[in-house]
């Protein structure tokens, strides 16, 4: 009963495809700060879409069941 | 008759480019190889390839932090992307990074010849142009198709040499020699140079430009064989320029055939 407790008190997104749990009232902004990923260094998709304004990052709240894609650049032809 | 090695700017979509080499930035050994690679290629336009950041940290793979966007022009890749659906969404992703709106569109039909999709390469330029997106298609070396994607609005058509990363060479000149006559955009031979003997070959089709990254990654020393590179692709492009001699069947003698002695 006690984990289940805990499960309740966050949420659970998922994180460039893997299950991640979060604090509920989370935002995007927080989950980055969390991972240490800039937000300056990637681009983010929310639910198939792009998060384009970098400021909303702190304002989108995630949800359990939230799809997110954290991209940026790596080498390639 | 003009001075020796001049040229005409190489301009896709408007932008002058200062060099008709482009190089991709995948499979080095280390990002300060990748870099005096890049550096002695001369090349501007340098590609990259859209992925997912690794959260658990075990690989810090992104490739910003060694190139310096105000020396390199970044065009992303759509590469690994088999749908006209996906190739927009890594576009559209690349776009947000906010560098550029161009896009090295691949939409891959077959994974063991990573030959392009053309019907869904198609779909995807209309869908990327009609978005505002400045389209450079890499494609086969097949002309009709080169002529729809032209019709679609691609700023330059990106024809194979050979396949991706084969480094078989140009395996049909007159494909690219018809590409390239029969387009106004840009063509720029994309993929299958290995080593500088392809990469003069091809320019000397005429071809405006030469992508390549595989060719210097997997080269035993990427950066002479970048320089070799930049070198090979001038000499291409000033014997484009120079216009051959024709070819003949018959021996001609260079030296006079009076004056010989009885």
């Amino acid at each position: 009963m006690m984990e289940r407790a805990v499960s309740l008190d966050g949420v659970v997104p998922v994180v460039n495809g893997e299950e991640r749990t979060v604090a509920t009232g989370s935002t995007i902004g927080d989950l980055l700060r969390e991972l240490n990923v800039s937000p300056h260094a990637v681009v983010v998709e929310h639910n198939r879409e792009i998060v384009r304004d970098r400021d909303r990052l702190d304002s989108i709240v995630l949800v359990t069941g939230d799809s997110l894609e954290i991209v940026h650049f790596v080498g390639g032809g | 008759m003009v001075a020796a090695g001049t040229d005409t700017p190489f301009v896709i979509a408007g932008r002058a480019l200062r060099s008709r080499l482009m190089v991709g930035t995948g499979k080095y050994k280390s990002p300060d190889e990748m870099v005096r690679a890049i550096d002695a290629s001369g090349a501007e336009v340098v590609t990259v390839a859209v992925r997912r950041v690794d959260l658990n940290r075990s690989r810090d793979d992104g490739v910003l932090p060694h190139l310096d966007p105000t020396r390199f022009f970044l065009l992303s890749n759509t590469a690994g992307c088999y749908t006209a659906a996906d190739a927009v969404r890594y576009a559209r992703l690349a776009r947000a990074a906010g560098f550029n709106e161009w896009v090295k569109l691949e939409v891959i039909g077959d994974q063991d010849t990573l030959l392009p999709d053309t019907a869904a390469l198609l779909e995807a330029t209309r869908t990327l142009v009609a978005d505002g997106f400045v389209v450079l298609a890499y494609t086969n070396d097949d002309l009709i198709t080169a002529l729809r994607l032209e019709d679609a609005g691609a700023a330059a058509v990106m024809p194979l040499a050979s396949p991706i990363g084969s480094g078989l060479g140009l395996l049909n000149p007159y494909s690219i020699r018809t590409i390239k006559h029969r387009l106004s955009v840009p063509v720029i031979v994309d993929a299958g140079v290995g080593t500088a003997s392809d990469a003069c070959i091809t320019m000397e089709q005429g071809v405006d430009g030469i992508l390549m990254n595989t060719a210097l990654a997997a080269a035993d020393d990427p950066v002479r064989m970048a320089h070799a590179m930049r070198l090979a692709v001038d000499a291409g492009r000033q014997a484009h320029l120079a216009g051959r001699m024709p070819r003949r069947e018959v021996a001609v003698p260079s030296s006079p055939s009076v004056g010989m002695l009885e």
